[in-house]
């Protein structure tokens, strides 16, 4: 590969111009440090001014350039050239709709995560007087894996059943609540199982675990959501088979 | 989608089992033709299909059981690996009860 170009296949759309997306070629030089990111910065910078693509970080911390690489979820930043053959295949992250070129609407997303009340809800009010929260490292170690999400959305474009479903709440924003649910300071878990704890929530989940594969940050998605099925599960039989534990 | 496949060849030996409860409520020339029916090519050769698919949904399943049952006891965490194995030794347990239960020994 080295010296040779690579054939980067990019899905376009100009929604003020073209009536569907149609595929651009670009001839990118191979480097042996490059990524999808700087083959698609080389392009836009000698090419081809008018691709639009989301990015920011370049170290896979932000969250911002997840797009389908050969098929698969990938965030650019993180997509080594070297890894892939020849003729690289780049469109925009699944199962979202295009805004223009590789960029998409996450609004789906957004609104999904915002349902899911991803912030500490506080067990009784807490001054400011009274001091901060104190948390061992076993009470860190119990959410931290979940904390480690950057809303890349990769789990979205990954997972089938969001992608006939598109009311499903979804991995991440469901691993994010979760993450919250284990969270020693955090009160709110009856909240958010309003939410997640439903027909949209944890429910339409099937486990196929495609999630947990792509995430480009160890989050487990997929264990979070198994898990939250077993808390509900427990909550459904506390609810029922003693309704004297009920507030 | 392999694991969710198991489920069609599981439902037809369920229905294939109530079948034969069915026959052996109509009497001993029922039942006894149903044994000779399952001892058939086609049904030895279903019957062991069927086996190979429930070993594979179940050895997944008690695979990725860890994954929905994390074990923490304060500071440490229970291997995954020994979760999987408390599966795998009550399918055993369980398996040799019902045996014991069905007068195999």
């Amino acid at each position: 590969m080295n010296g040779r170009a690579i054939e980067l296949h990019v899905l376009r759309y100009n929604p003020e111009t073209d009536s569907e997306p149609h595929w651009q070629q670009y001839a990118v030089p191979y480097n042996e440090e490059w990524v999808v990111l700087d083959a698609l910065n080389y392009v836009k910078a000698h090419l081809d001014p008018t691709l639009s693509y989301r990015w920011s970080c370049h170290m896979a911390v932000c969250g911002s350039c997840g797009m389908m690489v050969n098929g698969d979820p990938k965030l650019s930043c993180k997509a080594f050239l070297r890894d892939l053959p020849q003729i690289i295949r780049v469109e925009p992250l699944a199962h979202f709709p295009i805004e223009r070129d590789l960029v998409t609407v996450v609004e789906d997303f957004m609104g999904k995560l915002a349902r899911v009340k991803p912030y500490l809800i506080a067990k009784e009010p807490k001054a400011v007087e009274d001091g901060e929260y104190r948390q061992t490292p076993a009470e860190l170690k119990r959410y931290k894996q979940y904390a480690q999400c950057i809303n890349c959305m990769l789990c979205y474009a990954a997972c089938p059943e969001y992608g006939l479903i598109p009311k499903f709440i979804g991995p991440g924003a469901i691993a994010l609540a979760h993450r919250y649910n284990l969270d020693s300071r955090d009160g709110g878990r009856d909240e958010r199982q309003q939410e997640i704890a439903t027909d949209e929530g944890v429910w339409e989940c099937t486990f196929v675990g495609a999630c947990s594969q792509v995430c480009p940050k160890h989050v487990d998605p997929a264990a979070a959501l198994q898990q939250v099925k077993i808390a509900s599960t427990v909550d459904w039989f506390r609810e029922h088979l003693m309704p004297w534990l009920n507030k | 989608m392999a694991r969710e496949v198991t489920c069609i060849f599981i439902a037809i030996y369920t229905v294939i089992l109530v079948f034969g409860c069915v026959r052996l409520a109509q009497g001993r020339e029922a039942y006894e033709q149903f044994l000779v029916a399952l001892g058939a090519p086609s049904s030895i050769g279903f019957h062991l299909l069927a086996l190979v698919f429930a070993i594979y949904h179940s050895v997944t399943w008690f695979n990725l059981a860890p994954k929905a049952l994390p074990m923490h006891f304060g500071d440490k965490t229970v291997p995954p690996a020994a979760i999987a194995a408390a599966h795998y030794i009550g399918w055993v347990l369980i398996s040799v009860a019902l045996l014991l239960i069905a007068g195999a020994f």
